[in-house]
Formats: structure tokens, C-alpha cells, sequence
């Protein structure tokens, strides 16, 4: 199952870039995130880990994740190590008129399939829509709101 | 000792006091059927006592984590599971984790914390549920020891924490797991305090699990132990209980072997902090001292979640 959602920030890509990549800030923004912690020596950039973990119905699902491709000030992609399968992206993008185009991707899939897996993996993304349409609005009004007050 | 999805380490411990019933005056009524049940229930305790030994390997991780959709579906849709304070079980040691317990036959919130404890620390960490031994050698016993659960004893218990695992008891067992509906918000051990021994003889931190809702997923009438008693359940199967129930789709429900369709309770599960006994208690702890404590705050707990529930079932 994969979900993308898209919103317009009125700030620059590079400061998108550091708040997103920021993990002390994952969860101030992201909806439903009850831990994000770094795991091992580097807490950003390639190779990063963070064990990560999301509310989604009755549980906080998610496990070790590691960051598996890393461009400045445009791409950032983990991929599950342990826990539920996962990949994830924040991809930013300059928009023409100023401003940046930020889109969160992510796909997950569970172990073992079969009918109840297909059944949990569309349950499950009525939630996370909902959960990652409110983290980008978090992420425009930290990001719009900072800049106004700085 | 427990008939329950899960159990008691408390050998020897008190037991559930009478309220005051004869056994005898069913008991000749009984005899027959007790001399039937002596008779079949030799090759049933023969199979027993194969399994009783805990084989910790028989946990398959991979087993459990393909298993986890439908878990959760269960957990998430029909029981709007709620856990809270999952971030207080220690991380990086043998824990024991001391739980309340409801639902008759059909435990929902072993279910509920389960779901939650596989999904928080993920299905590497080792975990293992203390189980009554009749659960063990039924059909479902070999799905179970899949999912790390081991027949109830202190042998078990000792061996699991020695390996690491955080271990899930429930102390009041077959009791406390058919005590009435209207018994929802007690806390009920039946004073078997075993599991206080085993957490000193191991050192390892208790954890209090209190949940509340399974209670509701039926109408439990009675223990019926006098029942048991007079049938001679408890001498052969160590079943101190014969529930009896209003319950799906049976209508009366005698026994709750064949289990029940729980009704869509809220089942609401609270972790509290991890207790240290020798750094509270000192370097010789007081088992009765221990037991108190921890079932004091256990039932403080429960009253609190009972307040905040607005109506049964729903929650």
C-alpha cells in the first residue's frame, strides 16, 4: 500500500530540508508519532537509524528504521530494518512562483499477506491519510509561523 | 489455578475462599459423573504432563509477526483496544509484568496487550505468557507455544526471565478471569502470591498491567467452584472453577470450554511504573508487604478506568 500527500510551504527548500530532517523535530510535526529516536552514532544523513514508532488503531506500529538515500536539499528515503515494512520520503521541490512543494511518501506492507493482510493494509490507510494530511499542516504552520515571528 | 488463557505462578498460594455453599449437597448427584471423569481423565492428564516442560524455542517470531493483521484487526476494530504507558516497561532486561484478568475463557485483554507489546519492542524481543496447562494441551496449545506462551509454574516462569524474556502473568488466573460482571473493578488474586516469590528469586522488576472491559464482553453469573468441587474438576484438572455465564452463542454458557463471541467491549489497558522490590522493600522483602503494595495499586488504577467508562461495552 502506498500513500502520497502533497502541500505548497512558503519558505525555502533549505529550510524545509533542515526541519524535516531534523529527527528533535519529528515529534512536534508528524501526527501519530509516539517515539522517533535516534538509534546508533549519527542522528542525520546516510546510514542514519531511528526507531520509530506510529499510532495507528489500537497499537503503536512502526521498528528500526534506516536512512538509505540522502540529497540535499531534495530527497530523504528510509527503509524499515526491523518492524512493519516500510519506506518512506520526503521529496522538496522549489515552486516557481517561491516556496517549496513538500511530498510525503509512504509504503508498508505486512508480513505474511493473505486476506488479512490486504484487509489491515486498507484499514490501516484510512487512518495514516488522515495522520499524514495533518502532519504536513503541522509542517506548513511550524515552518510559515516561524518565519513570521523570525 | 488457572483455566484462563493465561495464568498463575502462585503454587501453593492461597486459596479462593468459600462464600459459604455444601459442596456435598451436589455431590452425591455428582458422584457418577466424577467416577466417568477419573476414568477418561488419565490419558488427558498423560498428555498433560508431556507438555509441561517450556520448550522457550518453540516461539517462532516470524510466526507471530505474519500473524499480527488479523490481531490486529481484532484488537483495533472489535475491541477499540486502548494502551496506554507502554514506554514504562523496562527495555533492556527481564521484566515481570503482573496483569489483571478478564474475559473468561476468551481473554481479550491478553489479545489487546499482546498486539501492543509485539508492535512496541517488535517480535524480536522475547516475550513469553504464563498459561493454565488444560489451555496448553488443547488444540490451540500448539499455535500459542508459537507465540511464546508456556504452561504456568515457577520452573517456567524462572527459566523464561533467565533468558531474558519479559514474562506476562496473571495471578488470579481461572479465578479472577470468571468473576462476575458485576465484579468488573476488583482486582481479584485470590491472594496467591507466588509470582511475588518469583520476581525475588529472579530480581527482576514487577510491572503492573491493569485492564478493564473484558468483564463486559459477556454476562459471568458465577464462579460456580462449588461445581467444580463437587465434580472433582479441581483434583483432576486443577480447575477451581466452573463458570457460569450469559454469553454468545450459547445463551447459558457452563464451563466456557468451547469459548464464547466476546461482545465489542472496550478493552482499556493501563501499564504502570516498574517496581523495583529491593530497592522499595529493602534487602529481605515481606512477600505479604510486596503483595499488598502491588495489588493496592493495582486496584487504584482499575478504579480510575472504571470511573472514566461511561457505559458498559461501549466504554
Amino acid at each position: 500500500m502506498r500513500i502520497e500527500q502533497s502541500i505548497e510551504v512558503d519558505a525555502p527548500r533549505p529550510v524545509v530540508w533542515d526541519y524535516v530532517t531534523d529527527p528533535a523535530n519529528n515529534l512536534e510535526f508528524m501526527h501519530g508519532a509516539t517515539r522517533w529516536e535516534v538509534a546508533g552514532g549519527i542522528d542525520r544523513g546516510l546510514g542514519a537509524r531511528y526507531r520509530v514508532l506510529l499510532h495507528i488503531g489500537s497499537a503503536d506500529v512502526g521498528g528500526l528504521i534506516e536512512v538509505v538515500e540522502w540529497s540535499p536539499p531534495g530527497d530523504m528515503a528510509w527503509s524499515s530494518v526491523t518492524g512493519i515494512d516500510q519506506r518512506g520520503r520526503w521529496r522538496l521541490r522549489d515552486l516557481p512562483q517561491g516556496g517549496t512543494r513538500v511530498t510525503f511518501r509512504f509504503a508498508y506492507g505486512v508480513a505474511g499477506g493473505g486476506l488479512w493482510g490486504l484487509i489491515s493494509e486498507r484499514v490501516a490507510a484510512r487512518w495514516l491519510r488522515s495522520d499524514f494530511r495533518r502532519t504536513l499542516e503541522n509542517l506548513k504552520r511550524a515552518l510559515e509561523g516561524d518565519r513570521t515571528l523570525a | 489455578m488457572p483455566a484462563s488463557r493465561t495464568g498463575t505462578v502462585a503454587e501453593g498460594a492461597g486459596e479462593p475462599s468459600s462464600n459459604g455453599g455444601d459442596p456435598s449437597r451436589v455431590a452425591g448427584a455428582a458422584r457418577r459423573g466424577r467416577s466417568l471423569l477419573g476414568a477418561v481423565a488419565g490419558p488427558v492428564l498423560e498428555r498433560i504432563q508431556d507438555r509441561l516442560a517450556a520448550d522457550l524455542d518453540d516461539r517462532d517470531p516470524d510466526y507471530i509477526r505474519e500473524n499480527l493483521p488479523w490481531v490486529w484487526l481484532l484488537s483495533s476494530l472489535w475491541f477499540r483496544g486502548e494502551v496506554r504507558g507502554m514506554g514504562r516497561i523496562p527495555e533492556d532486561r527481564p521484566v515481570l509484568l503482573v496483569g489483571n484478568h478478564s474475559g473468561g475463557n476468551i481473554t481479550p485483554d491478553t489479545l489487546v496487550f499482546t498486539l501492543a507489546f509485539c508492535t512496541y519492542f517488535g517480535v524480536e524481543r522475547r516475550f513469553h505468557q504464563l498459561a493454565h496447562n488444560l489451555v496448553l494441551s488443547s488444540p490451540i496449545g500448539p499455535l500459542l507455544r508459537r507465540y511464546g506462551t508456556v504452561a504456568a509454574s515457577p520452573q517456567n516462569a524462572r527459566k523464561a526471565l533467565e533468558a531474558g524474556a519479559a514474562v506476562l502473568v496473571y495471578p488470579g488466573g481461572d479465578w479472577e478471569v470468571h468473576r462476575p460482571s458485576w465484579q468488573s473493578g476488583k482486582v481479584d488474586f485470590a491472594g496467591r502470591r507466588g509470582f511475588v516469590r518469583l520476581a525475588l528469586e529472579a530480581d527482576v522488576p514487577i510491572v503492573p498491567v491493569v485492564s478493564i472491559g473484558g468483564q463486559e464482553t459477556a454476562l459471568f453469573l458465577s464462579h460456580g467452584e462449588h461445581l467444580s468441587r463437587a465434580l472433582g474438576l479441581d483434583r483432576l484438572f486443577r480447575l477451581k472453577v466452573l463458570p457460569i455465564s450469559v454469553a454468545l452463542p450459547w445463551i447459558v454458557n457452563v464451563g466456557d470450554f468451547l469459548g464464547h463471541l466476546p461482545l465489542p467491549s472496550k478493552i482499556t489497558i493501563q501499564v504502570l511504573e516498574p517496581i523495583e522490590l529491593t530497592e522499595r522493600f529493602g534487602r529481605d522483602p515481606d512477600v505479604d508487604e510486596v503483595y499488598e503494595h502491588v495489588t493496592e495499586l493495582m486496584q487504584a488504577t482499575l478504579d480510575e478506568l472504571a470511573a472514566e467508562r461511561r457505559l458498559p461495552v461501549i466504554g
